[in-house]
């Protein structure tokens, strides 16, 4: 890809033009104007930052597409239809130089293009699947009719199991090696047998988004290679900046340098806990006061967080150390977790700073027998909801309306209402990180502290 | 209290790890052990097994292999000894030998020696990262607490060791068929629950996305405390789960779990299995049922499994106009009976798990092989221990010393030494069905896999 100041941009032959969606194998061969560069990027940005948005609030798969549709249109757009393409290849491959950077941008540029690619790909109409699916070069083989009557009462035990229709006699099912397919193993979705897996036409999409996303991870790794041994110092007064800039405007903050270490000392915490600690790690923290004991998730889940709030290393490592001597005692504490938490401070180990869980890292965490962690707003029933709520001071008008959200699977919004509720006042920006609770919180109870002393 | 026995690497640090009490229990003794690796503990087949083939001469063999797999060792006063490595099969037994830990455990085998790790731990591209592990499976019978009544915590007896043995059928079975895996190691853990170790190329390959959707497809108890549903069925089931429910988990239920459990004797026992149905009007009616039952003995039959038929024959009755009623029967029965996996164990390649033929240091038992076919068999209470077999070695040598005969002298020589013990029978199995069938599909796999890169090049050379 040439980047050139002035000249209109010139296209040659686009790849992979036949089918509606690209493959992004190579950078095009297409001069790019340097607004262009910016812009294009920019617009992907905003689709792909309208996806996260959408799956950190629980949206179904039906809704996404929908919003794909919706945001791919509103933003991708170029005035002259016929480059179109060319706008999605320039904007995907300059957005790879811009996430290509850390291991964090790495990994959520990764989610959020393939979440797009899936989306996409399922829009499309059955002809463009199977041409994307020959070019996409899958190890994948349709089964024969012999097979298929094999098969056949295996088959319509999963299709029932999801409310899916019955395959019928023509129906082509493609046999594929059950690692190619993790997310239909993983939700039971498909029918495996001797290692192969039996997948239905409207799930060859899984196959497709694996391939994909393995690619593009390569990609990235190589293309932050090709970025810091010379891009970057090639670029530094015409693309770099701009590089650089585009990543900023994205993520928020992920408050892992906490400004003020040793705000909070270890007495303000059960104070704290009952004003602005989130559900989930009150419940984390009244079970630890509970027990005098966490097992690993919530160790790190409340670890991590109370590090976000700006407990100084020293301080957490007596605060556990006192709340786990009672059940194993101080020696044993120092022997077996005192590490940990130095380890969480990045004091051991690799010394990396682990940021504290979002809430899309806790709603998808899997808390098992024992576990206090997770999102208690996806975990908890009814009934253990509502009492812990009642707790913290929602009223019965607030209750309703945060039931009704999680019974619609919109946890953060659940936990929004309950903040609106018990701090009297109201949160537009939503909760998207318990540290974001936290703060919030905390600004709005400070002055009234303050003005109280 | 129960504490999990995990050890995980670079990401999270997992250090729970079980408190030594001030009494040595019965069958344990670290002074033993010294004799036990000197003269039982299998080094030369923990060695044959973790090299896949790659000892031998054949030139297609990587003679780095070994080198690069991660040991970990506890020793006597939990100090704890990661990132072990050894060059050859006497490298590892002289260490064992000499430094004697209580515990070895087993990680991946890594991209190079983990000795040399710090060289290249830089840079965010994780240069040392583990190549190859075992699709590995840890099942603790603590995990099953709030579904048996007998024992809980550390202790097992025979009436809830089976919930352990059904766990292996259903696995077992799934591996096999629906994974295609052959090469599967089942390990008694040493105290309270079973190990598993699949060895197939494939499955030491995976990747941890792949690991965790295998996990995943095994998982079916979704909860802890806070919730009240732990299993929920919301549409028939899949044909892993009927299998697993027809063949192993319905029968378990009904003939062996609700009576060793009395799991309907009490107010309190059949009111939790009444919290898994979500009809008012179905548990009232149950409930009415079973209070006044209570001091009228009618039959003969047990009353676990009378009450068991009349919630069955409730919930089935008539048309359901409930949805979540359809599948409330199977869903108690995988409730209390579906094996229950540690899934971080399974998901990451990194994760450490104890070795085969070591020795619990609470128990003093060995982590002897289980037979899957036969898993039945296996009594927690009768694994032979550390002291049974060290008197055996002793039976064995004095009987040696009296017996003066020239005619079994000998023989005695050639004998291994665990031959003379109970160990005998468990390092037979685990030679002739686990380490026998992977070496050879290990050479296999070498040879073709050969053959198929020498042709490759012939064909790149042509003109």
């Amino acid at each position: 890809m040439e980047i050139v100041r002035s000249q209109r941009s010139r296209t040659n032959t686009p790849n992979d033009s036949v089918s509606t969606l690209p493959l992004y194998r190579y950078a095009p061969q297409l001069e790019v104007r340097l607004e262009d560069f910016e812009v294009f990027a920019m617009d992907r940005l905003r689709v792909l930052k309208g996806i996260s948005d959408a799956l950190a609030r629980g949206k179904r798969p039906e809704e996404m597409e929908n919003l794909v549709r919706d945001l791919w249109k509103a933003n991708m757009r170029h005035p002259e239809a016929s480059e179109d393409v060319n706008k999605d290849i320039i904007s995907h491959f300059v957005l790879r130089l811009v996430y290509c950077r850390t291991e964090d941008l790495r990994k959520w540029f990764l989610s959020m293009e393939t979440a797009l690619y899936r989306y996409r790909f399922l829009l499309g109409s059955s002809e463009a699947k199977r041409a994307l699916m020959e070019e996409f070069d899958l190890p994948c083989k349709a089964i024969s009719r012999t097979e298929f009557e094999n098969a056949k009462e295996k088959l319509e035990q999963v299709a029932r199991s999801f409310d899916q229709p019955l395959p019928t006699a023509d129906a082509i099912f493609y046999k594929v090696p059950f690692e190619e397919v993790p997310e239909l193993v993983a939700g039971r979705r498909v029918y495996i047998h001797k290692g192969h897996a039996y997948v239905a036409m409207h799930q060859v999409v899984s196959l497709v988004v694996t391939q994909f996303r393995s690619n593009l991870s390569k990609a990235l790794i190589l293309t932050n290679r090709k970025w810091t041994s010379t891009i970057r110092e090639q670029e530094k007064d015409r693309l770099t900046p701009i590089v650089e800039a585009l990543s900023m405007s994205y993520l928020g903050p992920d408050y892992s340098q906490t400004k003020e270490f040793g705000e909070i000392s270890i007495k303000d915490l059960d104070q704290l806990a009952r004003s602005s600690f989130p559900l989930c790690m009150r419940h984390l923290f009244d079970k630890l006061r509970e027990d005098h004991h966490l097992k690993h998730g919530g160790r790190m889940q409340l670890g991590l967080f109370l590090k976000g709030v700006g407990l100084r290393m020293e301080d957490a490592l007596a605060f556990w150390k006192a709340e786990f001597s009672h059940k194993v005692g101080a020696e044993r504490f120092d022997k077996e977790y005192a590490y940990s938490i130095r380890h969480n401070y990045g004091k051991e180990g690799k010394r990396t700073d682990y940021t504290p869980y979002s809430c899309q890292k806790i709603i998808s965490s899997t808390p098992g027998v024992g576990d206090h962690h997770g999102c208690p707003y996806r975990h908890f029933s009814e009934e253990n909801l509502r009492a812990a709520l009642g707790r913290m001071g929602v009223g019965s008008r607030a209750m309703e309306d945060v039931v009704d959200k999680v019974r619609n699977r919109h946890y953060q919004l659940a936990c929004t209402l309950t903040f609106e509720a018990v701090h009297s006042s109201s949160c537009d920006a939503g909760i998207n990180h318990p540290n974001q609770y936290f703060s919030d919180s905390h600004k709005i109870l400070q002055p009234k502290n303050n003005n109280a002393a | 209290m129960t504490k999990e026995e995990s050890k995980n690497g670079s990401d999270d640090m997992l250090i729970d790890g079980p408190k030594q009490g001030n009494v040595i229990p019965d069958g344990f003794n670290p002074n033993y052990l010294k004799v036990y690796y000197g003269r039982l503990f299998p080094h030369a087949d923990i060695f044959k097994w973790m090299s896949y083939g790659n000892d031998g001469r054949h030139p297609a063999c990587d003679k780095s292999y070994f080198g690069r797999r991660e040991f970990s060792f506890t020793l006597d006063n939990d100090i704890y000894l990661r990132f072990q490595s050894f060059n050859s099969e006497s490298e590892l037994e002289n260490s064992i030998k000499e430094k004697c830990p209580s515990k070895i455990d087993i990680g991946p085998v890594y991209s190079v020696d983990p000795a040399k790790r710090h060289a290249y731990a830089q840079g965010g591209d994780n240069v040392f990262a583990p190549v190859e592990r075992e699709l590995i499976f840890d099942i603790d019978i603590t995990d099953y607490d709030d579904v048996r009544y007998c024992c809980s915590g550390a202790d097992v007896c025979l009436e809830c060791w089976p919930l352990m043995t059904v766990a292996i059928k259903v696995i077992d079975t799934a591996l096999r068929d629906d994974f295609g895996f052959d090469h599967i190691l089942w390990v008694y853990s040493g105290r309270r629950g079973v190990h598993c170790w699949v060895c197939d190329g494939k499955a030491r390959r995976l990747t941890n996305e792949q690991r965790g959707a295998i996990a995943d497809y095994f998982r079916v108890y979704k909860g802890n405390e806070n919730s009240n549903k732990k299993v929920s069925f919301p549409g028939p089931l899949h044909p892993f789960l009927v299998r697993s429910y027809t063949e192993v988990l319905r029968e378990f239920f009904e003939e062996k779990l609700l009576l060793s459990q009395n799991l309907f004797s009490t107010e309190e026992r059949y009111e939790k299995i009444l919290s898994m149905i979500p009809d008012e009007s179905v548990t009232s009616e149950l409930r009415g049922k079973w209070q006044e039952n209570r001091r009228s003995s009618n039959s003969k039959e047990d009353i676990n499994f009378f009450r068991w038929e009349q919630l069955k024959n409730t919930l089935q009755s008539g048309k359901q106009k409930v949805q979540g009623l359809r599948r409330c029967v199977e869903e108690i029965v995988f409730a209390f009976t579906y094996p229950r996996l540690d899934m971080e164990v399974s998901k990451h390649r990194n994760h450490l798990l104890k070795a085969p033929f070591c020795v619990h240091p609470k128990t003093g038992r060995v982590c002897i092989p289980i037979d899957p076919k036969d898993c039945e068999e296996l009594d927690p209470t009768t694994v032979p221990t550390l002291s049974e077999l060290l008197r055996e070695l002793n039976t064995g040598d004095s009987r040696m010393d009296v017996d003066n005969a020239t005619l079994t002298l000998p023989m005695f020589f050639l004998v291994a030494e665990w031959e003379k013990t109970s160990l005998g029978k468990s390092i037979r199995f685990f030679r002739s069905s686990f380490l026998q069938p992977l070496l050879k599909s290990c050479k296999e796999e070498m040879e073709s896999g050969y053959k198929a890169k020498i042709q490759q090049t012939k064909n790149s050379l042509s003109w």
